[in-house]
């Protein structure tokens, strides 16, 4: 039986070793099952449609239950920045262009893989009452879109991951323009569009990289020999940035951001809790899996201004946050300003924060997705989300007010909560970075003439804060700056969901609609519960997560290092870079400044 | 000696105030009254049972070397909590001398206050949510005071905000109320984003944020090199997160707002134990501070001017809760002035006595507005005839407070001011830094030249004038605080009742439950100072050393400051001075409790004349100095302009301009080459020729 479905490949070849289960591709398309069940079923039933769909998400959730129970949390010993398990090919999909089939997961993958597959029940069964017309074509949409997510995510082939990767927004397109609020063909439209641009971009990078791969004939999309390409440090300058842009746009990271709102404030709930809680950390994700450990080099050059970015919007979007009137906008910009706090992370290249980033990506979708499921619920019985239209609303609602406080504290980060330890970690592990900011001069130099613009860059950066016993005191400053103004993030967190939470949940009930709105209903209160004992179950035991992602973490930070970037060991993998990337021609006489590229003086 | 490690019962006294907080929140509402009472009050009483037990286990384990007796440590660590890279840390906790009286603190007073609300909040219906509450506040604050790392502790640092926020706002229904509990917790936000900055770089700088290797660094030679540099930054940023729970200048302007919430609340969080969080944290990192004479004269400064500006608005408030917040900011400075000058010890006996005392009135004033349903003394008096309890028992408090002799509060206070005059810095002893002796060293191996001479020590002139300043500040709010405390009970509970009729014939004593736990605490409040007796006294009547406990208990915690760094300017045997301290500040109290009397019963027609004469002055204090107005202009008010402002940018600027006019350009080039797709066939065969014509030139290389 194992070895039929292992034999059921797609294009003859086996797909796994003889005795394994294919589990990627068994999590992937298991919302298929229930997208073809759907299409069987006439379109008036629409308990029946409800009840499949969301019986075809539980499968999918039990399929994941099932890879990460065998998902070894071992050390990681491949090659290269990834070690994958549960590999699947790579079978030739399309021979002639090195396009192949290929699944694979890890540490970071597991989690985001199972968080897509724990929030489908609860979206599937918030939608039961919120919509009523074309049920058929909505489940199928939110099935499809979900299928897509789980592809990219367990992808292994950089074409596979493409398609998996536009196939989103397709489906969430048709949710957010037809199923979504007044103004939802423009919303969907921007959505649409302004994600296609960035993706289009990361097309021409991934092409541009192929071709180079396939310089010696042996084209490839696997992503393992396109991690094998040399660079030159201008190409990866570009190739950075091209990736860079699409996957900001899907963070979104600060200031490609202003689709975000738009899409979410016109989404139905399910839509919102879907961006939010999954879709989003595809930007993140694809930051860490492809474009960091494709271009090392120039993340080195661009982390800084990435982290200035990701600074920016924290406080940003917390501001921005608390000034909205509307409670959906509150908890879009919210997503701005803690997306920031993962990209923070992800940056900074140290082993907490990246851990953190990861884990805020987790924590992020639990929270907000619990948020909007609120909201949500709010809407249904008011049908507004205008907050001055609420008020008062803990009396007549006490059970939801309990539940939703504790999303609303989890969401401010409050230690205990899952919110907290995202961001500690986040902030501790950023506070030791070493981002290293050049200025003007330096920029064109290192593009042009990377060796001798990266000589002048680094020396002045060791000069400029000479203190006695630091090696690097210019990026200490740095990062303790960046740090201190991200940390101002968690007072304004707690600024606008409190504000939002007191106008609308306390205060006395002045407006008689709310004087009788009916507490959440047996439906309601199971899918909230999951959402809650989550955010307590990530807050009190996160090691659950993170001891299975820390091999991961260790791998890819130990191989970033050696390109040049962050590490404890940052100063002799200062020197790699140098071997590496620079040819270094002998100076000794003529260079008043001798010593280490970067990061000061060495010890004798 | 054999449970050290793994001493379980830690975790039992946390968990215990959790297990009632979760029965109480999650059916509670379903629950017989009597037994939401009975399970709210058995937890935090079983919890009381396993820190005596504990505490037993604390002493039976004790080392005694020679004279000394070494308590160490009996620790608990739970599990794993977040470990990522070289960062770990644990859910683990830690008991020791210092720890063992805050937990005595918060179950034992906390046990008392919750008995006291079964009777105050008898006819509330939500009485499960509200003991829920407290439940988990009990947890929150018992997992602060027992945290082995700083992070535990800000876990229960965090979780006692967010308790605190849900008490105060308990009535929700009361937007005013709601606004205060949101006040509160974002305020003290202010003050835990100091405190996580502050973590942050000391985990940069030692690698660890467990209290008891940071100590190990901090307080050992090799080591202290690295972390000497960034102590005074770290201990600033803490103490900032410790202005913010403990209410000091500049984040003490939500505690007098968190007095809406019910009376038992004010009594246990707004007086005898959150609200002391902040002091707890700076005697747990004592070796920090010390290390930095800097950050301790900024703390007694800034501990000197709350103790001083806060009894200033005491005096002028008319809500009996109003002037118990006041004077609960100021006993809040007198604690972080002793910090601040080196009296570890003292900040710590002032802890102790407060919460007997501020819980008392607290729980006393709660007593009175329960019987009379008015906070406004104005319309008091005369109370002492239909609640004789409350009244005496108030008094006791009033006594103590005011630094009456004898009382619990003469004793701490004396401790703090007499500390104020004498104690030095070693690092501001005039000298010690032009001689050529590495700072380093000097901190670590050996004493100062100038301690071992014996004599009286040379101060340097900064220092000299800020101890002398804030001890003479203090001194002044003694008098201040005396004058307040009892114009509050004279206006309250002597003279002739100024209410309605009708009120005063409702008036009536309150109920057992709330009665016996007055006076409990009034027989703490009367005698829980006498285990600190000033040290003269003992020298001269040669009274056993017995009477120096608290001291003694605390000599290993703070063993670095007391040895090494902070020393007595007057040398080894100060007791005159030490007794004419003590005599003038008890000559203050007295002279404020006089003047009371004098205004409130004997001329009552003084007040007003007082009023009328210093009319600007007045209202600057009913007014709280305009801080609150301040605040709002200069954070609110701008924080929301910002975000119009932003919003303004994001929607037109950034939306609008930058990603709709990219659009823009792309349909309007769109709208141009449109125009070349006429229909005209004669056009389209100029354009295929002219690029034939082009391409033909490209092939043959006329253009490049």
């Amino acid at each position: 039986m194992v070895e039929m479905i292992g034999a059921l490949a797609l294009l003859g070849a086996p797909l796994t070793q003889p005795g394994q289960l294919p589990w990627l591709t068994l999590v992937t398309f298991s919302p298929l099952i229930g997208v073809l069940a759907l299409l069987l079923m006439p379109g008036k039933q629409e308990s029946a449609l409800r009840t499949i769909a969301l019986a075809s998400t539980l499968l999918t959730f039990a399929i994941s239950i099932g890879i990460m129970v065998f998902f070894d949390a071992g050390v990681a010993t491949a090659p290269g920045p990834f070690t994958f398990q549960m590999t699947e090919g790579p079978v030739p999909w399309i021979p002639t262009m090195g396009i192949h089939y290929a699944m694979g997961i890890d540490g970071l993958s597991l989690w985001l893989v199972m968080l897509a597959t724990f929030l489908y029940p609860m979206v599937i069964l918030s939608t039961y009452s919120a919509v009523n017309n074309h049920v058929k074509e909505y489940m199928i949409c939110l099935l499809v879109l979900q299928m897509a997510m789980l592809g990219a995510l367990v992808s292994l082939d950089v074409f596979l991951f493409y398609i998996f990767w536009e196939m989103m927004l397709i489906p969430m397109y048709f949710i957010i323009g037809i199923w979504g609020g007044e103004d939802r063909i423009s919303a969907a439209v921007k959505f649409f569009v302004y994600t296609l641009v960035g993706s289009l971009l990361m097309l021409i990078a991934i092409l541009y990289v192929y071709f180079k791969a396939g310089a010696d004939g042996s084209y490839s999309f696997l992503f393992s020999d396109m991690l094998s390409v040399q660079l030159s440090y201008p190409e990866q300058f570009w190739l950075f940035l091209a990736f860079f842009v699409a996957f900001a746009i899907k963070v979104p990271l600060f200031p490609f951001h202003t689709w975000l709102p738009l899409a979410h404030v016109q989404a139905p709930t399910a839509g919102s809790v879907v961006l939010a809680g999954v879709m989003l950390k595809m930007g993140t994700y694809g930051l860490v899996r492809y474009a960091f450990p494709l271009f090392p080099y120039a993340l080195k050059t661009f982390a800084p201004y990435i982290a200035l970015l990701a600074v920016i919007g924290i406080l940003y979007g917390a501001i921005v946050a608390m000034v909205q009137p509307d409670v959906k906008k509150i908890v879009a910009y919210s997503s701005v300003s803690h997306l920031g706090f993962c990209v923070l992370g992800l940056v900074a290249m140290t082993p907490q924060a990246l851990a953190g980033g990861i884990f805020i990506m987790l924590a992020h979708g639990i929270a907000t997705g619990g948020l909007f499921l609120c909201v949500g619920i709010l809407y249904e019985r008011r049908h507004t989300k205008k907050i001055k239209d609420f008020g008062g609303v803990a009396k007549s609602m006490p059970v939801f007010s309990f539940l939703f406080m504790i999303i609303v504290m989890a969401s401010v980060g409050l230690p205990g909560l899952n919110g907290f330890v995202g961001e500690f970690l986040t902030l501790i592990g950023a506070s030791k970075s070493n981002f290293l900011f050049f200025e003007t001069p330096y920029a064109a130099q290192i593009i042009t003439d990377p060796d001798t613009g990266l000589r002048a860059w680094s020396w002045a950066e060791a000069q400029r804060f000479p203190l006695p016993d630091r090696m690097q005191a210019g990026p200490e400053i740095t990062a303790i700056l960046l740090t201190t103004f991200a940390t101002l993030g968690v007072i304004f967190a707690a600024g606008y969901l409190l504000w939002m939470w007191r106008r609308v949940m306390f205060g006395p009930l002045t407006k008689d609609e709310n004087k009788n709105l009916e507490d959440v209903n047996a439906r309601e209160i199971t899918y909230l519960v999951p959402i809650v004992l989550m955010a307590i179950f990530m807050g009190v035991a996160p090691d659950f997560f993170l001891s299975r992602m820390e091999p991961t973490n260790n791998q890819f930070l130990s191989y970033m290092s050696e390109k040049g970037i962050g590490g404890s060991n940052a100063v002799d993998a200062d020197a790699t870079y140098v071997k590496e990337c620079v040819i270094v021609e002998d100076r000794a006489g003529d260079d008043p400044a001798p010593g280490p590229m970067i990061g000061g003086a060495d010890a004798p | 000696m054999l449970y050290t490690d793994q001493f379980y019962y830690l975790g039992l006294i946390a968990l215990m105030p959790l297990i009632g907080a979760l029965i109480n929140g999650l059916i509670g509402a379903k629950l017989p009254r009597k037994l939401v009472d009975v399970i709210a009050c058995s937890s935090i009483g079983l919890s009381f049972m396993f820190s005596l037990i504990s505490i037993k286990a604390l002493v039976d384990n004790a080392a005694h070397i020679g004279d000394e007796t070494i308590y160490g440590h009996l620790s608990y660590t739970a599990y794993q909590w977040i470990y990522a890279g070289d960062f770990g840390v644990d859910i683990a906790f830690m008991l020791d001398p210092l720890t063992s009286m805050m937990l005595l603190l918060i179950t034992g007073i906390g046990f008392l206050i919750h008995l006291y609300s079964v009777g105050y909040m008898s006819e509330e219906p939500a009485k499960w949510r509200y003991f829920s509450y407290l439940n988990l506040f009990c947890f929150s604050m018992l997992l602060l005071v027992l945290g082995k790392n700083m992070l535990v502790t800000f876990i229960g640092w965090e979780g006692v905000g967010a308790c605190s926020y849900l008490l105060i706002g308990f009535w929700y229904t009361d937007d005013a109320k709601a606004a205060a509990g949101q006040k509160a917790f974002i305020v003290n936000r202010v003050g835990d984003f100091a405190f996580l900055v502050g973590m942050f770089i000391l985990f940069y700088e030692t690698g660890t944020v467990d209290y008891v290797a940071l100590k190990e660094i901090a307080t050992d030679a090799a080591s202290m090199a690295s972390i000497a540099p960034i102590a005074g930054v770290a201990s600033i940023l803490i103490f900032i997160g410790c202005t913010g729970k403990s209410a000091q200048i500049p984040l003490f302007v939500w505690l007098p707002d968190a007095m809406a919430g019910p009376t038992p609340v004010s009594a246990l969080i707004h007086a005898a134990t959150m609200v002391t969080s902040g002091v707890f944290l700076l005697s747990r990192m004592n070796w920090l501070l010390t290390i930095s004479p800097e950050a301790m004269m900024v703390v007694a400064i800034i501990g000197a001017l709350t103790a001083f500006f806060g009894a200033t608005m005491a005096l002028v408030q008319n809500d009996i809760k109003g002037v118990l917040a006041y004077s609960t900011v100021s006993q809040l400075g007198y604690m972080f002035l002793a910090v601040g000058v080196g009296s570890f010890t003292g900040a710590l006996f002032h802890v102790m006595t407060h919460a007997f005392f501020k819980a008392l009135l607290f729980l006393g004033s709660g007593s009175v507005i329960h019987s009379v349903h008015t906070q406004d003394i104005r319309e008091m008096g005369g109370l002492r005839k239909v609640m004789p309890w409350t009244a005496g028992t108030f008094l006791v408090g009033c006594m103590a407070i005011s630094g009456f002799p004898l009382m619990s509060g003469f004793f701490s206070k004396d401790l703090i001011l007499w500390s104020a005059f004498s104690n030095v810095h070693v690092l501001n002893i005039k000298g010690v830094l032009e001689q050529n002796i590495g700072v380093i060293d000097l901190l670590t191996n050996t004493p100062a030249p100038a301690i071992t001479a014996g004599g009286a020590v040379d101060v340097n002139v900064l220092a000299l004038v800020v101890g002398s300043g804030v001890g003479v500040l203090g001194v002044i709010t003694a008098g201040l605080t005396a004058f307040y405390m009892f114009r509050l009970y004279f206006m309250t509970f002597e003279g002739e009742y100024r209410g309605d009729e009708e009120t005063l014939s409702h008036a009536h004593e309150s109920p057992p439950t709330m009665v016996i736990p007055l006076a409990v605490l009034a027989f703490l409040a009367a005698f829980g100072g006498l285990t600190g007796w000033p040290h003269f006294i003992v020298h001269w009547l040669h009274l056993p050393e017995g009477l120096l406990f608290f001291e003694h208990w605390y000599e290993e915690i703070f063993q670095t400051s007391n040895q090494f760094r902070i020393v007595g300017r007057f040398g080894a045997k100060p007791y005159v001075y030490e007794a004419i301290a003590t005599a003038i500040s008890v000559g203050v109290g007295l002279t404020g409790i006089f003047f009371a009397h004098r205004f409130y019963l004997v001329q009552p027609e003084v007040p007003g004349r007082v009023k009328a004469k210093f009319e600007k002055l007045h209202q600057v204090l009913t007014d709280k100095y305009y801080v609150d107005e301040g605040y709002d202009l200069a954070f609110v008010k701008s924080s929301i302009k910002a975000g119009e402002g932003l919003t303004f940018f994001d929607k037109n600027i950034l939306d609008g301009g930058l990603v709709n006019g990219a659009a823009q350009i792309m349909v309007s080039c769109g709208r141009i080459l449109r125009n070349m797709q006429s229909g005209d066939v004669q056009r389209y065969a100029t354009y295929i020729t002219l690029g034939v014509v082009l391409s033909l030139a490209v092939l043959y290389g006329y253009i490049s």
